[in-house]
């Protein structure tokens, strides 16, 4: 069956709205630089000739915006691709990349880093670390358990560690210096970009172009692993390595963002499931499509975020509050594009 | 029989709770609260860290301990008796960490509570002072508030001639910085960032108790078109507003600030008017929202009007901690505490 517009269409729509985002993003915010300035900007910089920019101007564009405009698109197509990469592996549409506690392993490893007055690099490594901490113990407690779907074992194991984990964030919150760590740590779980600068965006992209070359490279197996395990394995699919390769390569890409931009939730549900709606669910599709998108909507909701207020909103509020009504859409009107 | 034994019990209950409340002479609270005035005034139960500071200045003798434990460079400016004594948890304020059988346990004569006298913790004094029997008053902790506090304070604990001290002492520095302040025109007055946090980018909204002591001082809080309280705020939000003074409470952020490229251009950054406040023993100016704040008034003063606080920090600070924090600190202790150290 022919789903929506076709590989290519998914990726060309991708990119143009991935593009749309960009523009939109560098043009607007709440320091008085436009698109021009940073066409005039980036000619400039490529030219070596005098931008006549303000030096205010320069550092907005080099500084701010433009690592967090790259921060964003980032975080987003990470958690899009880990999310549809786990909806596939789970055979389940309401998975999202944090099923598995890598969220919750690397809140509590961010409010740990706040409550021992770590630096900004101190508490991002100790949120990276915990998300993949987190899911190491989900993934070695579910596989030694031998009874049953080790599916539905793994992402119950996840749901019941992540649970664990949350209380001990409650824990922190609740020994926290309430003056002073304990609005660090609500701003900190509510997810911002609003502190991205340049020194962010290595650690940033190392662990989330592995992650997704990763996931990217196994498409095609995916495809397979997404059928029911008896078939897979009839079809000659070692399922045990490859849904390895998959958790870890999803697990690094989410604690990477989770650790850049607090925890974000949404993006990684409702993503894959607009990309199926345009392109199918066949993954070799799917993927970059859904990276793409992901891309373009987190960019878009982060500058909405910066640019709505002087105050930012938090992103995990505004993914919550777009994501619950297109969520629900998608389900009313895309059913049948699941499987 | 079982009668008996209710009576017993209910006669028990009443002698532990009966030397608190038996005398008749009340005093009316903050909220409105008729409060007993305890007969024997031996022990005080801090709710809160600005309870526990505001009494550790008024009366320190009876001060039972502190919601949390002073750490080493703080014990340094207080008088090591008492700032030793144990960690109580907080009954009020954001999250209730004291056990109400351990609070028993100290037998307090009296249970103070200074901050807010919105229903949550009247609510919750009422709750507390029926539960256990013990006298529990709620002092108003707004910053203009204080001396008056002081007063009713004084009169709660038997104490009424060191509080007046201490009230006319606080009303003089406000007096003088209001009246310093006032005589500013509105366009000569800094616009002030206030920046908390490792990245620098909480602030205060207007209004916010976090930025009283900024905004009392005339200065132009750049947050303050937008009312609340807390809040994040992104870089390029500051360099819009391009802040001619920043004052900070994180040492992190004040010494990052200067060499990070991506603040450069921002005008307070450039000008080399990034301020990290004092912070021992306890802090100048956001948090304990209580008389510890009253020294950042001159320190604020000092930075945002020079010409118009000629005071010597050292020595006022000199005489400040040995009135209110009762141990005189030397010119080492002392330029440690302007350096912003923790």
């Amino acid at each position: 069956m022919r789903h929506g517009i076709g590989a290519l269409g998914g990726i060309a729509l991708g990119t143009a709205m991935l593009a749309l985002s960009v523009a939109i993003a560098f043009s607007v915010g709440r320091f008085p630089v436009g698109f021009a300035d940073l066409v005039r900007a980036l000619w400039a910089a490529a030219s070596g000739a005098p931008s006549g920019l303000s030096p205010a101007a320069e550092a907005v564009i080099f500084n701010i915006r433009g690592p967090r405009v790259v921060a964003a698109i980032l975080c987003g197509a990470a958690l899009a691709v880990a999310g549809a990469a786990f909806q596939g592996l789970f055979r389940n549409p309401l998975v999202s990349p944090d099923i598995l506690g890598a969220s919750s392993g690397a809140a509590l490893g961010a409010v740990l880093g706040i409550f021992l007055s770590l630096g900004i690099f101190g508490i991002q490594a100790l949120a990276f670390g915990g998300g993949l901490l987190a899911v190491a113990l989900v993934y070695m407690i579910g596989s030694s358990i031998r009874s049953g779907d080790t599916v539905l074992i793994l992402v119950l194991t996840g749901v019941v560690v992540g649970s664990l984990l949350g209380a001990g964030v409650g824990l922190m919150k609740y020994l926290a210096d309430p003056y002073n760590q304990l609005p660090a740590m609500t701003f900190w779980l509510l997810g911002s970009l609003a502190g991205t600068d340049r020194s962010d965006l290595a650690p940033l992209f190392g662990p989330i172009a592995l992650g997704t070359a990763v996931l990217l490279a196994l498409r095609w197996r995916m495809n397979v692993l997404s059928l029911p395990e008896e078939e897979a394995r009839a079809l000659g699919l070692a399922t045990g390595p490859i849904r390895i390769a998959i958790v870890a390569a999803a697990t690094l890409v989410t604690s990477a963002s989770v650790a850049a931009a607090g925890i974000i939730g949404w993006v990684g549900l409702i993503v894959p499931h607009m990309a199926r709606f345009l392109v199918g669910p066949e993954f070799g599709r799917l993927m970059p499509t859904a990276a793409l998108l992901g891309g373009g909507y987190m960019l878009a909701i982060d500058t909405l975020a910066r640019s709505a207020a002087q105050v930012e909103i938090p992103l995990g509020i505004l993914t919550a509050a777009i994501g619950t009504p297109v969520f629900i859409w998608l389900l009313a009107s895309s059913r049948k594009t699941w499987t | 029989m079982s009668v008996n034994r209710r009576a017993v019990v209910v006669g028990g209950l009443a002698s532990i709770a009966a030397p608190h409340i038996a005398r008749a002479e009340t005093l009316t609270d903050a909220a409105g609260r008729a409060v007993a005035i305890p007969s024997r005034m031996e022990r005080v139960f801090p709710a809160g860290p600005p309870a526990a500071i505001t009494h550790y200045t008024l009366q320190p003798r009876t001060l039972l301990g502190w919601p949390r434990a002073n750490r080493g460079a703080e014990l340094i400016y207080l008088d090591p008796d008492v700032a030793t004594r144990p960690e109580l948890g907080r009954l009020t304020g954001r999250g209730n960490t004291t056990n109400l059988e351990v609070l028993l346990q100290l037998r307090p004569d009296l249970i103070l509570d200074i901050g807010s006298t919105a229903r949550t913790f009247v609510e919750t004094a009422d709750r507390v002072q029926a539960q256990t029997g013990i006298p529990y008053a709620l002092l108003d902790g707004r910053f203009e508030a204080i001396p008056a506090s002081y007063r009713l304070h004084g009169r709660l604990v038997g104490e009424t001639a060191w509080a007046e001290e201490l009230a006319r002492y606080c009303e003089d520095i406000v007096a003088t910085c209001r009246s310093r302040v006032a005589s500013v025109p509105r366009e000569r007055r800094p616009r002030v960032y206030y920046a908390r946090g490792p990245r620098g980018l909480d602030t205060g909204l207007g209004g916010s108790i976090n930025v009283e002591t900024i905004e009392f001082m005339g200065a132009v809080n750049v947050a303050g078109g937008t009312r609340g309280g807390l809040a994040t705020v992104s870089l390029e939000q500051v360099f819009a507003w391009d802040p001619e003074v920043i004052i900070t409470i994180d040492r992190e952020f004040a010494g990052a600030v200067r060499r990070d490229p991506s603040w450069a251009g921002v005008r307070a950054v450039t000008e080399g008017r990034v301020h990290l406040s004092p912070k021992l023993p306890f802090g100048w100016v956001d948090f304990p929202p209580s008389v510890n704040r009253m020294p950042g008034l001159i320190w604020l003063g000092k930075i945002l009007y020079p010409s118009l606080f000629p005071e010597d920090l050292v020595a006022f600070t000199r005489d400040f901690y040995a009135r209110f924090y009762h141990r005189t600190p030397n010119d080492v202790q002392i330029a440690a505490v302007l350096e912003g150290r923790e």
